[in-house]
């Protein structure tokens, strides 16, 4: 029996990665978008029309991560306009910073509109309560992912909590559905000041594929302050991470 | 009087005008004898709006000989109600359910005749969440506890209410609704096949691949065409990846609700590595874009097929190491046996599907009995276990890693790189006025999806349902006299879906 746990062990070997911040991921992977405008509009036209999102303008040509959900399709058909990268390092403070230009090269992570005390009370330790609300899942499974074995957020203080009287932030995730709102905004107001909010995934973000949808209620986002956005579907573990990373480490005045 | 149209899994869509459409007293009486033997079960069953007011559809299985057969019905406008099937046949409960929510439809004698899912656009608005009818016992020595809709962890929301003698279960309710986004409807709202394809991959992001799979094969039997070799070979690798994925977290999830932690690091490892060659391959970690109507984005490459077959390999050296050591460890054994059984009567009465439908004896498995795409190649053996307990649906999950990594590799040694697989196709003319079915098997079981068109060709109704429908009310059962403290065990033992119920 207890052989039988050594080979487990062994085989396991080391299994943490000890820079997250050195990390980058397949070349498959569909991060940061790339956009060069082009004269010949058809292209772009067709990638705007198909996009089930209604991410892509024409013009001028942006894409919006916000409403993105990474599937690729639009790089098919504008291979010339849009390329993908691999760069998972999406965050953004603002929500209007998620939507890409043409000629732009990385992300914009606006560190100025980040409030000061959120590196001066959770720099170090970082409590967060997530909500799902009206989530595939596939979001919810990859910040879990961020606690385990490869990931291990939790050596820099950053972990979840059942309570929301015991964290510092709410992380939701889904497009809100009405028979969620409610639920979700007590469990926000359960949370004592000061608290951040982070909104993780395309859906959460924009609504995604549900955001015309009568059974969806997004008025939470009329009431309250985000300080953290993340796109993807679902958020990659690593673009959480990072976000959050950036998001309470101490500013550079 | 011919009361079904005949049809299986691998048969183009059906022109509705060659549905029967039958008397609901004639189909009742059938249904009433029929669904007396087990090879028969439920697939789906729903009502459509028409201008004389409703449409009934049924997909009814035959496990034994792979057959499916649809039939319709139009009650009378002025009709009163329907006999319930659920009051003989406790698996029509969510359908009916479901209808009594959207339209009204009184099922005389449905014995638990509650909302469903409170769809926003249910019938009686004043019924809500907030309202839900939950049953009740009176009694100086019980008490109940109530769970939810938010959880203690990073998982989706539902409320589960329990009443307790003392520690003990005595039943356990389960109030569902919380996830509901409008899926169907937002699936028919607007044509466009891409996005279409995107929404099936969110029903339930855990079976992105199982749900978009059914929502292709729905499309290509509309459009009457039918997939490759080498797309079916992809396919079948993408949803046996997704099986030991999901495997693989609900063995470590188990572990850790025991507290055993090696169990959980090793499985979070190995899924890990699964997923990543899920991402290595299409982009994506939940295999989101792999699956496309009509053809790939993503053909596999000599190089990924070698990458796939090394990882798939080295999961199960390693997964087989964990398993070897979980079937022996007393303390582990001393949880899960005899804890939460379900027995394969009770499985039978409400129409479990899937690995859970397994673990207690009963054969469900649309692999083995209504093969689609490359399954109708090979032969498979579904992984029945007897025992009916927490441990006997962990079981099955083990060995059925085991299965998949097989057809894996089998399917990689079929598959021809550099083989043109077609662009997805996304414009393809669908057939007008038909019915089209797809049978999935996902890693949690039966995934049905349905589709009926108009006079153009669009998609005008769009149904799902995922194994979870089913499998919820198995919980319920499964934690009767239990201890409390053992409900998260069992709902890991299940894993079921609350968006895949909700949609």
């Amino acid at each position: 029996m207890l052989f039988g746990k050594a080979k487990i062990l062994h085989s396991h070997g080391w299994q943490y990665i000890p820079d997250l911040d050195a990390v980058t991921l397949t070349e498959e992977f569909r991060g940061f978008p790339l956009l060069t405008d082009s004269k010949d509009k058809g292209d772009i036209e067709r990638a705007a029309k198909i996009c089930p999102t209604g991410a892509i303008t024409v013009a001028p040509f942006t894409l919006d991560m916000g409403r993105c959900l990474f599937c690729g399709e639009c790089q098919k058909c504008a291979p010339k306009n849009i390329k993908f990268t691999n760069e998972h390092r999406l965050a953004a403070t603002r929500r209007e910073d998620l939507v890409v230009e043409a000629g732009q090269t990385a992300p914009k992570f606006d560190t100025s509109v980040i409030r000061p005390e959120i590196a001066k009370y959770f720099g170090k330790a970082l409590e967060l309560r997530e909500v799902s609300a009206g989530g595939d899942c596939s979001v919810e499974m990859e910040l879990n992912a961020t606690g385990n074995v490869n990931f291990d957020f939790g050596r820099f203080g950053v972990s979840f909590t059942a309570s929301p009287r015991h964290s510092d932030g709410l992380v939701l995730t889904g497009p809100i559905s009405s028979n969620m709102a409610e639920a979700l905004d007590i469990c926000y107001n359960s949370i004592a000041e000061p608290k951040i909010l982070v909104v993780a995934g395309s859906e959460a973000v924009s609504g995604g594929l549900y955001a015309e949808s009568e059974a969806v209620d997004r008025r939470f986002f009329d009431k309250y302050h985000v300080d953290l956005w993340l796109p993807g579907a679902p958020t990659h573990p690593l673009c959480f991470i990072d976000g959050i990373t950036r998001l309470r480490s101490k500013q550079k005045k | 009087m011919k009361l079904y149209h005949i049809t299986d899994n691998r048969a183009t869509a059906v022109a509705i005008k060659d549905i029967p459409v039958v008397e609901y007293v004639d189909l009742y009486n059938d249904l009433k004898e029929r669904m007396n033997d087990v090879r028969y079960h439920v697939g789906h069953y729903f009502a459509v709006e028409i201008e004389q007011g409703l449409k009934f559809y049924m997909i009814l299985l035959d496990d034994k000989t792979s057959e499916v057969l649809v039939t319709s019905f139009v009650p009378d406008y002025y009709a009163e109600g329907l006999a319930s099937l659920t009051a003989i046949h406790p698996q029509f409960h969510p359908f009916e359910r479901e209808m009594h929510e959207l339209y009204g439809i009184p099922f005389d004698s449905h014995p638990w005749l509650k909302p469903l899912r409170f769809s926003h656009d249910r019938r009686d608005k004043s019924s809500t969440m907030d309202s839900y009818p939950f049953y009740t016992i009176e009694g100086d020595e019980l008490h109940e506890v109530n769970v939810g809709p938010i959880h203690a962890g990073i998982i989706e929301p539902g409320a589960f209410r329990f009443i307790c003698d003392g520690e003990q279960v005595l039943h356990l309710e389960i109030a569902l609704g919380y996830q509901h986004r409008g899926v169907e409807g937002e699936i028919v709202r607007n044509q466009n096949r891409l996005r279409q394809t995107l929404i099936a991959e969110s029903i339930a992001g855990d079976t992105a691949v199982g749900h978009a799979t059914a929502y292709a094969e729905v499309v290509e039997k509309l459009a009457g065409k039918q997939a490759s070799k080498n797309l079916n070979l992809e396919r079948m690798i993408a949803i046996e990846l997704e099986r030991i994925a999901m495997h693989l977290a609900d063995t470590g999830a188990l572990a850790t609700d025991i507290g055993f932690q090696l169990y959980q690091v090793a499985c979070e490892a190995l899924r890990t590595v699964t997923i990543n060659t899920s991402q290595a391959w299409c982009g994506n970690r939940f295999g989101k874009s792999v699956i496309r109507p009509c053809g790939s984005n993503h053909p596999l490459t000599a190089e990924k097929i070698a990458m796939i077959r090394k990882n798939i390999a080295d999961v199960r050296r390693r997964y087989n190491e964990v398993r070897d050591d979980i079937l022996e460890d007393k303390t582990l054994l001393a949880r899960f046996d005899q804890c939460g059984l379900v027995p394969k009567s009770e499985m039978i009465r409400i129409g479990g599907v899937g690995q859970a439908a397994r673990a207690s004896g009963l054969l469900r498995d649309l692999r083995a009995t209504h093969p689609w795409g490359y399954y109708t190649e090979i032969k498979h053996e579904a992984i029945l276990k007897h025992e009916c307990d927490v441990m006997s649906r962990l079981a099955t999950r083990m060995d059925e890693v085991l299965q998949s990594a097989d057809y894996i590799e089998k399917a990689l040694a079929e598959y021809t790189p550099g083989e043109n697989i077609p662009a997805p196709d996304y414009e393809a003319p669908l057939a007008a006025e038909s019915l089209s079915f797809s049978l999935v098997e996902g890693w949690r079981g039966e995934i049905c999806h349905v589709a009926l068109t108009d006079d153009k060709g669009n998609i005008a109704k769009y149904k799902i349902k995922d194994p979870s429908l089913h499998n919820w009310l198995g919980l319920a059962i499964a934690v009767r006299s239990e201890g409390i403290s053992d409900f998260p065990i069992n709902n890991k033992s299940f894993n079921l879906s609350y968006c895949g119920h909700d949609l």
